[in-house]
C-alpha cells in the first residue's frame, strides 16, 4: 500500500533524489548519545502545541469580557476540552524545560563549536521565542495570577534605559495592562511568534541536516586514536524509531499529567483589586526574577532594577554569541567557556529553586 | 552458512512484532484521535453564561410573579409584571447577601432576612439595605427570555 | 523677552489678587464684630469658647451668634455693658432652662422652615415624655438635657460622623452617664448596658462593619423620648427589623406564656444588650442553652427542643458534607459551579429553619430542614458524580497508556529485529 503510493509520487516528483541524503544520514553512537533526543522531543512538543493550540482556537474568545469564560467553557462543557487545554498548558512547560535541557546538553557536549555557530545562534533565539510563547500564552485565560504576572513582567521590560518605556507600551498596547494587552498578546501568540519560530526551526533543522550530529571532543579524540571504536547508527530507520519511542513516552507523560494534575483556572482578572501577595512569574522566569529581587535598590548612583535588567540583557547577548568566544586553538578560552557553562547551569537551577522557596 | 543469506526471523517472533506494532499503532492512534474528534462536536449549550443567559421560557411565569435564575455564578430575579413586561435584577440583597424575592401583594422586592424592601427599579424603599439592586436588560428571543448585563453607554 | 515680561505680569497680578482676597476674606466669612468670642477665647476652662470651636457649630454656620441664645450686646467690649440686663443678657443658661431655650426655636415649625424644612420639631414634646424629661421636671438636674448629648458651641448635625449623636457614637454618648457607677447610684438601675452592648452582634454590625442601619441605644429606646419600651412591647421593637421572627413568635405558645408571666419577650432568650450571634447551641444543654432555664429535663418541651436541635445539626452537617465533596471535586479540576450556587440555597433553607424556631413547633422547623436536606443531598450527589467522572478520565488515561505501552513494545521488538 505504502509502496504503491511511494512509487506513484516518485514517478512524478523524483522523491528518490530528495530522500537519498536522509538514507545515508547517520547518528554517532556513544555513551552520551541519549542527549541527542532532546532536540527532537522539543520539536515534538512544539508540534503538540500547534495541534492543541489550533483546537483551542475553535472555542477560545480573546477579549477581556469573554476570555476567562471561554476557557471555563472549554474546561467544563466542551467534550475533552479539559484534556486539550491541560495538555496545552503542560506541554508548554515541558517544552521550555526540554529546550533548556537541549541547550545545556549542547553546551556541555560542546556541539556549538565551529562549524555549528549558526545552529547555536538560531537555537538561542528559538529559546527566547519559546519563552515569549510562554509569557504571551500565560495571559490568555485572563485570570488574576496571569494578569498580575503580566503587569510585573511588562513593568520590568519598561525598566530598560532609553527604549524601555516604548517597549512596555508596545507590549501592553497602552500604558496599562488592559483588554488591549490581551488582544495584542493573542496576536503575538497565534500569529507573530509561530511565524518567526517556524522560520527559525526550518533554519535550525537545515543546519543540523547539512552538518550532521556533532561528537563531543573527548569522544572524537578517542575515535581518532581507535578508529574501530567509532560507532554510527543509521538515522533512518534506526534512530528515528528510537526517537518515535521517546515521543510516545512523552505523549504518555502528557496524558498522565493532564489527568492527574489538570491545569487550574482560578478567578477572573479584576484590574481594580490590589495585587495578591507574593506574585511570582512562571518557573522559567524565576531565576531572572529572583536575581532582580536580590539586587539592592540602588547600586552607586544607578537604580538597582535598571542595572538588573541591563545585566540580564547583556548576559543574554553574550550567551547568543558564546561560540565566538571559544577559539579551538586556545585551551584557555575553552576552559573559560566550560567554566561559564557550569556556572550558568548551577546559577539557573539554584536561582530557580531559591525563587520557589522564597516567600 | 552463506554470508549472503539474509538473517531469518522466527515466524512467531515476526507475528509478535506485527501484533504489537500494528495493534499498538492502531490503538494508540485511536486513543489520540477519539478525544480530538469528540472535541470537534460543539456542546449543546453554546452560551458562555458570563454576559447573558436564558432565564426562562415564554409562558413559564404567571403574571405578577417572580423566578430565581442563575446568572454566571450569582442568582438573579426575573419578574413578570401584571402588564406583561419583564424585569430582571440581581437577587443578592445588598445588606447581608440573602436572596431576595418578589412580593406579588406589594408589587415590590422583599428580603426576608431583615425586612429590606426594593422597588421594581431596584431602588431602596425601606429597611437596612444600603444600596440598590443592579438591574439587567431583558429581551425576548423567540420563546426564550434572555437576560443580559446592561450595555455600557 | 516676551516670555519674561509675561512671567512678571503673571506674578504681579497674582500678588494683587491674593492681597485683595486676604483683605476681603474677613467680610466674607466673619459676621459683625463679636466681642463675646474675642474675650472668651482668652478665658480658661468652661468659660473658654474660641472662634475655631464656634465655627464648627451648625448654628454659627447658619448665621446665629452668642447673642441668639445668651442675649447681651456683642458689639460692646465693656463687659458690664455687654453682659447687662438692659442688653438682654441671660447669663449662663441654667440646666433646667436648656430644653425650653432650645425648644424656643426647634419646636417652632414656622421658624425652623427658614433653615431646614424637613427637620422634626417635636423633640421637646418627646423629651417631656422621656425619663430624662420627667425627672428634670421633678427637679433632678443630673439627668441629660439637650446640650449633654448634642454638645454645645460646637454642635454638629447628627449626620456628621464627629457628632456625639451620630449613630456610631450614640452608645458611647449614653454610656458617659449610664456606665458611671457612682453617678448612677441614686437611680438603682444597672450600669452594664454599654459593656454588654459592646460585645453584641448589633455593635459589631454598627461599629466594626460600619452598617449604619444596625440598632444602637436610641433605636430601641428612642432618642428624645428615651424610655425603655416596656416589658410587654419588646417584640414590637425587635419586629421592626426581625419581622418574620416576631410574627412567628406572636402566634406561638411562648408569646402568651411570657405575657402572663410578665417576661420581656425576645429578651428572655436573646438578652437585651448583650445580644450574641445566635447559634444552634442555644437549643442545647450547655452554658449557652436557653430552653432549660425554664423547662425541666425529660418533659415534652425538652424532647421537642432536642428534636429541633438534632434536625438543624443534621442539615448543617449535610451542607458541610456537600461542601466537602464539591471542594474535592474542584481541586480535582472538575466543574461544579451549578452545585455551588445551589449550596447557597441550601444554606438559605437552614437560615429559614432557624427563624422558624420562633414558632416553637417541631413540625414547621422540620419542613424547612427537609427542604434544605433535599438540596444538600443533590449537591452532594453532584460532587460525587464529578468524582466518578474524574475516575472515568483516569480509566481513559489507563487505556491510552496501555495502547502506548503496546506500541513501545512493538517498536522495541522491531528495532531489535532490524539490528540483529
Amino acid at each position: 500500500m505504502f509502496a504503491f503510493l511511494y512509487r506513484w509520487l516518485d514517478e512524478r516528483l523524483h522523491l528518490d533524489e530528495l530522500i537519498a541524503p536522509f538514507k545515508h544520514k547517520t547518528v554517532p553512537q556513544h555513551r552520551l548519545s541519549y542527549w541527542y533526543f532532546f532536540g527532537g522531543i522539543t520539536l515534538f512538543l512544539f508540534m503538540i502545541q500547534v495541534l492543541t493550540g489550533i483546537l483551542l482556537l475553535l472555542y477560545y474568545r480573546p477579549g477581556a469580557n469573554e476570555a476567562f469564560e471561554s476557557v471555563q467553557y472549554i474546561m467544563t462543557r466542551v467534550q475533552f476540552g479539559w484534556l486539550i487545554r491541560s495538555i496545552h498548558a503542560w506541554a508548554a512547560n515541558l517544552m521550555i524545560f526540554t529546550a533548556f535541557v537541549h541547550m545545556f546538553s549542547v553546551l556541555f557536549l560542546k556541539a556549538y563549536r565551529k562549524p555549528r555557530e549558526l545552529t547555536w545562534v538560531t537555537g538561542v533565539i528559538l529559546l527566547l521565542l519559546v519563552m515569549g510563547f510562554g509569557f504571551s500564552g500565560y495571559l490568555l485565560p485572563w485570570n488574576t495570577l496571569a494578569f498580575f504576572a503580566t503587569k510585573v513582567g511588562t513593568e520590568m521590560a519598561g525598566q530598560v534605559p532609553i527604549v524601555g518605556k516604548a517597549m512596555m507600551i508596545f507590549l501592553r498596547g497602552g500604558p496599562e495592562v488592559t483588554g488591549a494587552t490581551l488582544t495584542r498578546f493573542f496576536g503575538f501568540h497565534v500569529a507573530v511568534l509561530p511565524g518567526l519560530v517556524t522560520v527559525l526551526i526550518a533554519m535550525h533543522l537545515f543546519f543540523v541536516q547539512r552538518q550532521g550530529m556533532s561528537v563531543p571532543p573527548k569522544i572524537e579524540a578517542e575515535w581518532i586514536e581507535n578508529p574501530s571504536a567509532r560507532r554510527e547508527m543509521k538515522f533512518f530507520p534506526n534512530f528515528m524509531l528510537r526517537e518515535l519511542m521517546a515521543w510516545y513516552v512523552a505523549m504518555g507523560v502528557l496524558g498522565a499529567l493532564a489527568a492527574f494534575f489538570p491545569w487550574n483556572l482560578s478567578t477572573k482578572a479584576d484590574p481594580f483589586i490590589s495585587a495578591p501577595a507574593g506574585i511570582k512569574p512562571e518557573w522559567y522566569f524565576l531565576f531572572m526574577f529572583q536575581t532582580l529581587k536580590m539586587i539592592p535598590s540602588k547600586v552607586w548612583i544607578i537604580d538597582g532594577e535598571v542595572l538588573g535588567i541591563l545585566g540580564c540583557s547583556v548576559a543574554g547577548l553574550l550567551w547568543l554569541l558564546l561560540p565566538f568566544f571559544e577559539n579551538e586553538k586556545s585551551s584557555r578560552s575553552k576552559a573559560w567557556v566550560t567554566g561559564i557553562s557550569i556556572f550558568a547551569l548551577v546559577y539557573v537551577i539554584g536561582m530557580t529553586v531559591y525563587g520557589f522557596l522564597a516567600q | 552458512m552463506c554470508a549472503n543469506q539474509a538473517p531469518q526471523t522466527d515466524p512467531s517472533r515476526r507475528r509478535a512484532i506485527e501484533i504489537f506494532l500494528g495493534g499498538g499503532l492502531l490503538a494508540s492512534l485511536a486513543s489520540f484521535l477519539y478525544p480530538v474528534l469528540r472535541y470537534f462536536v460543539p456542546p449543546a449549550v453554546t452560551d458562555l453564561g458570563g454576559d447573558e443567559v436564558v432565564a426562562a421560557k415564554l409562558g413559564e411565569l404567571k403574571p405578577n410573579s417572580g423566578k430565581i435564575f442563575r446568572f454566571g455564578s450569582k442568582p438573579g430575579l426575573l419578574i413578570l409584571n401584571s402588564d406583561g413586561t419583564f424585569r430582571a435584577l440581581s437577587a443578592t440583597c445588598t445588606h447581608l447577601g440573602c436572596i431576595v424575592q418578589y412580593r406579588p401583594d406589594l408589587h415590590e422586592i422583599w428580603c426576608a432576612c431583615h425586612n429590606g424592601i426594593y422597588n421594581l427599579n431596584g431602588g431602596n424603599v425601606s429597611g437596612p439595605p444600603p444600596r440598590p439592586l443592579t438591574v439587567f436588560d431583558v429581551h425576548q428571543r423567540g420563546d426564550e427570555i434572555v437576560v443580559s448585563r446592561k450595555r455600557e453607554a | 523677552m516676551a516670555s519674561l515680561r509675561n512671567n512678571s505680569l503673571l506674578a504681579v497680578s497674582s500678588a494683587l489678587l491674593l492681597a485683595g482676597f486676604i483683605l476681603l476674606a474677613p467680610s466674607l466669612f466673619a459676621q459683625a464684630v463679636n466681642s463675646c468670642l474675642d474675650c472668651h477665647s482668652a478665658l480658661d476652662g468652661t468659660l473658654q469658647v474660641t472662634p475655631e470651636k464656634f465655627s464648627q457649630d451648625i448654628h454659627a454656620q447658619k448665621g446665629l451668634t452668642c447673642v441668639s441664645c445668651h442675649g447681651g450686646d456683642a458689639s460692646n467690649y465693656d463687659p458690664d455693658q455687654a453682659m447687662s440686663r438692659k442688653a438682654g443678657w441671660k447669663g449662663k443658661i441654667d440646666r433646667k432652662q436648656v430644653p425650653q431655650l432650645c425648644g424656643s426655636c426647634h419646636s417652632n415649625p414656622a421658624y425652623m422652615r427658614q433653615y431646614n424644612p424637613s427637620l422634626r420639631t417635636d423633640q421637646l414634646d418627646q423629651y417631656h415624655t422621656s425619663m430624662h424629661g420627667k425627672r428634670l421636671a421633678a427637679g433632678d438636674t443630673k439627668v441629660a438635657v439637650c446640650t449633654d448629648c448634642h454638645s454645645v458651641h460646637d454642635l454638629r448635625p447628627a449626620i456628621d460622623p464627629r457628632s456625639p449623636v451620630n449613630p456610631v457614637n450614640v452608645a458611647k454618648t449614653c454610656s458617659r452617664c449610664h456606665s458611671d457607677v457612682a453617678y448612677m447610684k441614686p437611680y438603682g438601675i444597672p450600669t452594664d448596658q454599654f459593656a454588654n452592648y459592646s460585645i453584641s452582634v448589633h455593635h459589631d454590625a454598627m461599629v466594626v462593619r460600619g452598617d449604619l442601619s444596625a440598632p444602637t441605644c436610641t433605636t430601641c429606646h428612642g432618642n428624645h423620648g428615651a424610655l425603655p419600651p416596656g416589658v410587654d412591647k419588646v417584640q414590637n421593637v425587635c419586629a421592626n427589623c426581625h419581622a418574620f421572627q416576631a410574627q412567628m413568635y406572636g402566634k406561638s405558645s411562648h408569646f402568651k406564656a411570657f405575657q402572663e408571666k410578665g417576661l420581656p419577650g425576645c429578651v428572655v432568650c436573646h438578652s437585651n444588650h448583650a445580644i450574641h450571634m445566635p447559634s444552634d447551641a442555644m437549643l442545647g444543654t450547655g452554658p449557652t442553652g436557653v430552653c432549660m432555664k425554664c423547662h425541666a429535663p425529660g418533659d415534652h418541651c425538652d424532647k421537642a427542643r432536642a428534636a429541633i436541635l438534632t434536625d438543624l445539626t443534621q442539615l448543617d452537617q449535610s451542607i458541610k458534607n456537600a461542601d466537602q465533596s464539591l471542594r474535592l471535586a474542584e481541586s480535582a479540576g472538575m466543574e461544579v459551579s451549578e452545585a455551588r450556587l445551589s449550596q447557597d440555597q441550601a444554606q438559605d433553607s437552614l437560615t429559614k429553619a432557624r427563624v422558624t424556631i420562633h414558632t416553637f413547633q417541631t413540625a414547621l422547623v422540620d419542613a424547612d430542614v427537609q427542604a434544605g436536606m433535599k438540596i444538600a443531598a443533590a449537591n452532594l450527589k453532584a460532587g460525587r458524580d464529578a468524582m466518578v467522572e474524574r475516575n472515568h478520565r483516569r480509566i481513559g488515561l489507563g487505556i491510552c497508556l496501555l495502547a502506548i505501552a503496546f506500541m513501545l513494545v512493538g517498536l522495541w521488538l522491531y528495532i531489535k529485529k532490524l539490528e540483529s
